[in-house]
């Protein structure tokens, strides 16, 4: 029985003017780029970007050779996800990675974490993001990236809401939210009035999803052709 | 064709490999087996004579009807229980040729895989076949025109077998001190990284994502010709083998969850167009079966209905065709498979407008129970349906040898429990969309005292409701 030693991967030198997304998607099966994908989770972590292709590679080669799983980076890819809703991106990761670790912190963590974003419990989640800054601080920009999301969020269910429930939602109040306020009425559209009882209501501006009647594909209208058949019928 | 051990689909039934009367076939190193490998019957051997010449003159349709319906009939007259002649038995009737030998292996192997059990040594040796096999071809030393049927079974067969040991490799309860040896040992055999290059190198070399390109502006006439290579005495088999290796790039990264990616690979082939996968019956079912799998799980339910409407249409027209193929069994179940993951997606996305009344009526009559079921929130035939439904699903990496337990179902395991908790989250949700579809503006608290929950929880369900 003959057993050649398999050269399941051609040599290749990664040239510097490659970058990883080219890397990845020319020659993903080659466990030689496994260390540069992770310095380049330390890139994006560190430059704020973000690349989803990549980082799933990575998750995938990780998924190959568990003995070179490194947990941090992990981590850091889920954050980065969870920076990328409603890009469904957490659950793509979530697919990749063992069950046994799944249950281990930081994981744990970060899928409640996951689980109050997806269900919009906004309370809930700066709550438990509050007591587990450390996972979350690494990563420069999650709190920025948590808020656009919750933002948007908010403009597809309301057309206007209590001021308090908008600073749940993007964890802010004082101060601070009154200069947010400030900046979407004159940039973005967004309206601020007093509440008969007190306090504030704001106004978003009108999108489809708020203002249903602006939705331009209205699937449930019937096409002309089913019409034109009944005409016979009708003369 | 590709054998599934267990015939209750997905069910992990794996009982079925461990049935006490094929335990011998796992002993086969220790004891003589009770047939001669090297006896050459005429029948054998006018089989191989003939199908090496068809090869050689290229007669395609010769050689499908040799492969399809000759070596089917030969199985069963005479190889029911045992495997056919050794590649070496019949070698000298075929001048020894080294390229028909490999390609008389590998159906000698599938054979084994479909009738019998394989030893782990047989394992081995198909992978080393499969190596040396597609090595041949992508130096470009292959000069041959191959059914379609053949190219595809080819592929459909190379990922099976993988499937098969890593599945086998996990199981380690019961294996024996010499098998650990061997698998500790030839840890590069059935190795994740070489079925995804081998399939990525035949991609790459036959060029076929340019080819489909060129295609669709008329620069090359790839699908016109159904993949087959006229000009001048041409080869059809890398690109064709290039072009189903898509589909397995797609089915290899659906087994280890990655659905994403495996969409991704797909790409280049538009399954809402006929193309050369759409003319081998086995390889359209299996692309599209792949890509609804792959959909529901991205949450992508309207395009998992749709794709799941479309290929159900079609088997329903073009069932009879293949009563008498080898593939039917396989159509038939995969057609309850797809039957199943319909049922799973509208219960999660009703959509009744997208379903054709033909093949409504069938969903109704075999799920339709299940279905009211599911809309009841039932979480155990949610967990019953994808199960029976989903692939086999993989851990690519060796196991620990030192501990001796069974791995083979941690891969199911974790995706089902993602898509269950999917399926929770959903149906959290699923009762205001019904409201909220009736009002255009609802003020909070006339839609909770609707639903009977206090504003601050609706305020909660709405907001997830109108992200999803």
């Amino acid at each position: 029985m003959q057993r050649d030693r398999l050269v399941a991967t051609p040599e290749r030198d990664v040239a510097p003017q490659y970058t990883m997304e080219q890397i990845v998607a020319v020659n993903p099966y080659n466990p030689d780029i496994l260390p540069d994908l992770e310095a380049y989770v330390h890139e994006q972590v560190n430059h704020q970007t973000y690349s989803l292709d990549t980082n799933l590679c990575l998750l995938r080669l990780y998924q190959f050779e568990p003995s070179r799983m490194n947990i941090q980076i992990v981590a850091r890819i889920l954050v980065k996800a969870l920076m990328a809703l409603p890009a469904p991106d957490f659950n793509l990761c979530m697919f990749l990675i063992p069950e046994k670790l799944q249950m281990e912190e930081p994981f744990l963590t970060l899928i409640t974490l996951a689980h109050f974003l997806e269900t919009a419990r906004f309370r809930d989640f700066w709550d438990e993001a509050e007591r587990n800054r450390q996972i979350l601080e690494v990563v420069p920009g999650f709190e920025q990236a948590i808020q656009r999301f919750a933002l948007h969020v908010l403009s597809l269910s309301y057309q206007r809401l209590p001021r308090l429930v908008l600073a749940e939602a993007i964890n802010m109040e004082g101060l601070s939210l009154d200069k947010f306020l400030e900046h979407q009425v004159v940039n973005n559209g967004w309206s601020v009035e007093k509440a008969p009882g007190g306090g504030q209501i704001i106004g978003l501006p009108a999108n489809e999803h708020n203002y249903p009647e602006l939705k331009k594909n209205i699937a449930d209208s019937i096409p002309l052709e089913h019409v034109s058949k009944l005409f016979p019928v009708l003369t | 064709m590709a054998y599934e051990s267990s015939s209750y689909g997905g069910g992990y039934d794996d009982s079925y490999e461990e049935r006490p009367e094929l335990r011998y076939g796992r002993d086969a190193e220790q004891q003589e087996p009770d047939y001669d490998t090297n006896f050459v019957p005429d029948a054998v051997q006018s089989f191989v004579v003939y199908l090496y010449r068809y090869i050689r003159e290229k007669n395609v349709y010769e050689i499908l009807q040799m492969y399809e319906l000759n070596f089917q009939k030969l199985s069963e007259r005479m190889f029911k229980q045992s495997p056919w002649p050794a590649a070496e038995a019949i070698a000298p009737y075929v001048d020894n040729d080294h390229v028909f030998c490999l390609l008389y292996r590998e159906l000698w192997f599938r054979h084994v895989y479909a009738r019998l059990t394989p030893t782990i040594t047989q394992r081995m040796d198909s992978w080393d076949n499969y190596c040396s096999l597609f090595q041949i071809i992508l130096h470009g030393n292959v000069n041959m025109q191959l059914p379609n049927q053949w190219l595809w079974d080819m592929i459909d067969e190379f990922i099976y077998q993988f499937q098969s040991f890593c599945q086998y490799r996990a199981k380690l309860k019961t294996k024996t001190e010499q098998e650990l040896a061997l698998l500790r040992e030839y840890a590069d055999v059935w190795n994740v990284y070489g079925v995804l290059n081998y399939l990525q190198a035949l991609i790459e070399k036959s060029n076929i994502i340019q080819i489909l390109e060129d295609d669709k502006d008329g620069g090359t006439n790839f699908t016109a010709q159904n993949g087959y290579d006229f000009q001048g005495g041409g080869s059809n088999v890398l690109k064709v083998l290039g072009y189903f290796s898509i589909v397995g790039l797609l089915r290899v990264h659906c087994l280890l969850g990655d659905y994403y990616c495996g969409l991704k690979c797909l790409l280049p082939i538009d399954i809402h167009q006929p193309g050369v996968y759409s003319n081998v019956v086995g390889c359209q079912i299996t692309t599209v079966y792949y890509y609804v799998f792959a959909n529901l799980m991205l949450r992508r339910y309207v395009e998992a209905i749709k794709a799941c409407n479309q290929i159900l249409l079609i088997i329903h027209k073009t069932k009879q065709d293949h009563q008498a193929s080898s593939q039917f069994q396989q159509i038939l179940k995969k057609n309850e498979q797809l039957y199943a993951l319909l049922a799973i997606c509208l219960s999660l996305c009703p959509q009744g407008k997208l379903v054709d009344e033909t093949v409504n009526s069938q969903l109704r009559e075999k799920q339709g129970e299940k279905m009211l079921r599911m809309q009841r929130n039932d979480e155990a035939v949610f967990d019953e349906l994808f199960s029976f439904a989903c692939p086999k699903f993989i851990t690519p990496s060796p196991p620990n040898y030192d501990e001796l337990v069974n791995y083979n179902q941690d891969a199911y395991r974790l995706q089902l429990k993602l898509f269950l908790s999917e399926v929770r989250q959903q149906q959290l949700l699923s009762s205001i969309r019904s409201y909220l579809k009736l009002y255009s503006a609802i003020p909070i608290s006339k839609l909770a005292s609707f639903m009977d929950v206090d504003e601050p929880t609706l305020r909660l369900y709405e907001d997830g409701s109108s992200y999803l």
